[in-house]
């Protein structure tokens, strides 16, 4: 009978203990507030060994990480492989191409050989959304799975970073008035910060883009739909750009970067619409010209650089809570 | 070889019958209803005290995997599963493996099907050669062959002139014509429904819109071409009302349903799982509600299993890869069950549903129990608790929701042209 299926109004959440603490981090969907606050209170604790001389800690030594990206990747990756090894866990990379055909194969076979040489933690990146949750249900709930990035869907590590940020220059989220502007509709980031920014009591999140990149009733998720820059920006905290991928520039979803750059583009003068005090963000990498002026992403009220630092901090702290959810129910288990 | 089946509560829409009476068989037909006629002397009695006896039901849309990749599933298995589940006959799909563009491939199904000897097959020929969409297929030598209608399922036809052209080829057979309405241009690279849901979860949506331009652009072309058309497996609330606005203007169309999207909606994908991964997509609550709605109206007059077995392999994998179709021939009944439970209707149009009413729309002389028709015929124990798993299951393919899920309602007894096929109430696969 279908009442014994899973509830879809109360999905188990896979990624977290009997208890409530973290076991995968798979998405910000089904956290409360306390939880990405400790991520951000850990991570907090973190954030000042970089300038240390001794820049490790011994939280998983004698641990397995290994990080597979199907996906490319340079900063994700260097920012996941530094935290692991400043918790001193052994790190293996893994760069995986997928071809179009035999790709569930591929992933499944992949894994299985990892888990074979026992792993405690994998790191994946991969371009199919929901690629982390499968894993973490479906193919091996005994190793924590970190998700760096599942095709549209989510990169909860990438949007607590930003959460970093966000309160480390503007201290608390109540009352803040965030924009995030570019192509929501290709943009795993943007969905994690959205939950984010929700859970953690933001007064309003703005999503501004022209209506070919942005994903029918996103607004449902928590947000205010803007279509242009002078009404969006109005006033806002923090503006957050994404990244406009080259093949999305061309035809099909925009006329042309020129014209994405004259309407989308954050200039000095459109940031001109912002709060004074309005502190701009970027994902990474960013095209400039294409949605950012050199001025503004250089500029002053840019944080970009600070948030790739940050990065390692959060990254630190998801892993380490992750490990010792997951640790805590195997032990229950045996 | 004459059988009596005593005490049953037989439910016949054609008839509008629904009483405890008997019946009788002799050879592959039905004899009579009602007291044993003079002379008539049973070899077998079946006691069906207890239980509804009904006409075997006929599902539109069945993938038998054969010809093609065995592994997901053969004649022999899914026409056994089709049986458990209390189809007597069922469509098979023109995608196999080559796809049933020829008589000499439509032959092979038919010889395949009666050496199995399970459910009866009825093959569903391809609208155009290869199902490429380009060319007309040789519908007349498909309909000779043994086809019951054409279809180019959701493949698309390359453009309106070439559709035309096939309506009104099938049309000069009055061969029925099945079609999956899907814009492939509007669907794109989408695989779930386009609203709040897909968006949050970041899976590429098939609008609405898919359905419904597809819908309105073919139901003016059936006017155009005069062909007998059947639309399969809607999935939106506003195509029943398109469909509902064409019946009452005259355009003699039928629709179905297929029994995932009366249950299930895009909600079921928050956990990606790929049992939900379905063509077309589960759609919201509303187009949920919005079909049963129209099952119950009348303007579905049927609803189909949408049968789509596949190995374990195809599923095991994430939502967007993994391959779109579910197992389901053996829950149907039960599942159905619940819908009369809730009120959605009654067990007389449940019958009507999956048997009477296909074999209408389909032409065959068959989903009653009329004396002389073939005597297929399903007994029901509508309480009897079960489950679904290696045990009970025929299915090769165990890609379903329901897998070691317990179900209520299940076929005890199953007569194809006059024979037993099995007979739970004495011996069963699984009984415990």
């Amino acid at each position: 009978m279908s009442s014994t299926l899973n509830n879809p109004a109360h999905p188990r959440n896979v990624q977290l203990t009997a208890d409530g603490r973290l076991k995968h981090f798979l998405s910000i969907n089904g956290l409360s507030k306390a939880l990405l606050t400790e991520i951000l209170d850990t991570a907090e604790s973190f954030a000042n060994m970089g300038g240390q001389a001794v820049k490790k800690v011994p939280l998983l030594r004698g641990k397995t990480i290994v990080n597979l990206f199907f996906e490319n990747s340079t900063r994700t990756r260097a920012t996941f492989e530094l935290a692991a090894k400043r918790l001193s866990a052994d790190v293996l990379n893994l760069d995986i191409s997928t071809s179009s055909t035999a790709k569930g194969e591929i992933l499944m076979d992949t894994l299985h050989n990892i888990e074979a040489m026992y792993a405690d933690m994998f790191v994946v990146r991969h371009n199919d959304s929901g690629t982390a949750h499968f894993i973490a249900s479906q193919i091996t709930p005994q190793v924590a799975i970190i998700n760096a990035g599942d095709g549209r869907h989510a990169h909860p590590t990438q949007a607590m970073l930003d959460m970093f940020t966000i309160r480390r220059h503007k201290g608390a989220f109540e009352g803040l008035k965030v924009a995030i502007v570019g192509d929501i509709l290709h943009s795993r980031v943007a969905r994690s910060q959205i939950r984010a920014l929700n859970i953690l009591g933001a007064a309003e999140v703005r999503l501004v883009a022209p209506k070919t990149l942005l994903p029918v009733g996103i607004e449902e998720m928590g947000a205010k739909i803007y279509t242009r820059m002078e009404s969006g920006l109005k006033d806002v905290d923090v503006v957050i750009m994404l990244r406009l991928q080259k093949e999305r520039m061309s035809g099909a979803l925009l006329p042309s970067e020129a014209e994405f750059y004259r309407l989308y583009g954050l200039t000095t003068q459109k940031l001109a619409y912002a709060h004074p005090e309005a502190i701009v963000m970027h994902p990474g990498p960013i095209n400039r010209g294409v949605e950012i002026e050199s001025a503004v992403a250089d500029g002053p009220r840019s944080v970009i650089l600070q948030q790739v630092g940050y990065g390692i901090a959060t990254r630190m702290a998801v892993m380490s809570m992750a490990m010792s959810g997951q640790m805590q129910e195997r032990l229950q288990v045996q | 070889m004459r059988i009596s089946i005593l005490g049953g509560r037989v439910i016949d829409p054609a008839q509008v019958l629904d009483q405890v009476i008997d019946i009788h068989i002799e050879g592959e037909h039905i004899f009579g209803l009602g007291a044993c006629p003079e002379g008539f002397k049973a070899d077998q009695i079946i006691d069906a005290t207890g239980l509804i006896v009904a006409p075997g039901f006929i599902d539109l849309c069945c993938h038998l995997r054969d010809p093609g990749p065995s592994y997901k599933g053969n004649i022999a298995s899914e026409a056994q599963a089709a049986l458990a589940g209390g189809f007597t006959q069922v469509c098979a799909r023109p995608d196999t493996v080559p796809p049933l563009d020829s008589p000499a491939i439509v032959r092979v199904v038919r010889e395949r099907a009666e050496l199995a000897g399970k459910a009866k097959v009825l093959p569903v020929g391809a609208l155009t050669q290869g199902l490429e969409g380009q060319l007309l297929s040789n519908m007349s030598g498909l309909q000779s062959a043994g086809c019951v209608a054409v279809t180019n399922l959701r493949q698309p036809i390359q453009d309106n002139l070439i559709l035309r052209r096939c309506l009104e080829y099938a049309a000069t057979f009055d061969l029925l014509v099945m079609i999956y309405p899907e814009d492939s241009a509007l669907r794109g690279s989408g695989y779930s429904h386009e609203g709040p849901l897909s968006s949050q979860l970041g899976l590429a949506g098939i609008p609405e819109t898919a359905e419904t331009l597809a819908v309105a652009q073919a139901l003016l072309l059936i006017e155009q071409t005069g062909v007998r058309a059947h639309f399969a497996h809607l999935s939106t609330a506003r195509a029943v009302e398109q469909i509902a606005q064409a019946k009452a203007q005259g355009l003699p169309v039928t629709a179905d349903v297929a029994l995932s999207h009366l249950l299930f909606t895009d909600a079921y994908l928050e956990s990606f799982d790929s049992n939900f991964h379905l063509e077309p997509p589960l759609r919201s609550e509303a187009d949920r509600l919005g079909l049963l709605q129209g099952l119950k109206d009348g303007v579905i007059s049927a609803v189909s299993s949408s049968h789509l077995p596949h190995e374990q392999a195809a599923k095991m994998a994430p939502f967007s890869v993994s391959e779109p179709g579910m197992s389901s021939l053996e829950v149907v009944l039960p599942q159905m069950l619940i819908l009369v439970e809730k009120g959605w209707l009654s067990l007389s149009d449940l019958v009507k549903r999956l048997a009477f009413a296909p074999a209408q729309l389909l032409g065959l002389k068959s989903g009653a129990l009329w004396a002389g028709y073939k005597a297929d015929l399903i007994l029901i124990d509508p309480d009897a608790p079960w489950v679904l798993n290696e045990q009970t299951s025929f299915s090769a393919g165990h890609n379903t929701p329901f897998w070691n899920q317990p179900l209520k309602g299940r076929v005890v007894t199953c007569l194809v042209d006059g024979q037993v096929h099995f007979n739970h109430l004495t011996t069963i696969k699984g009984d415990d």
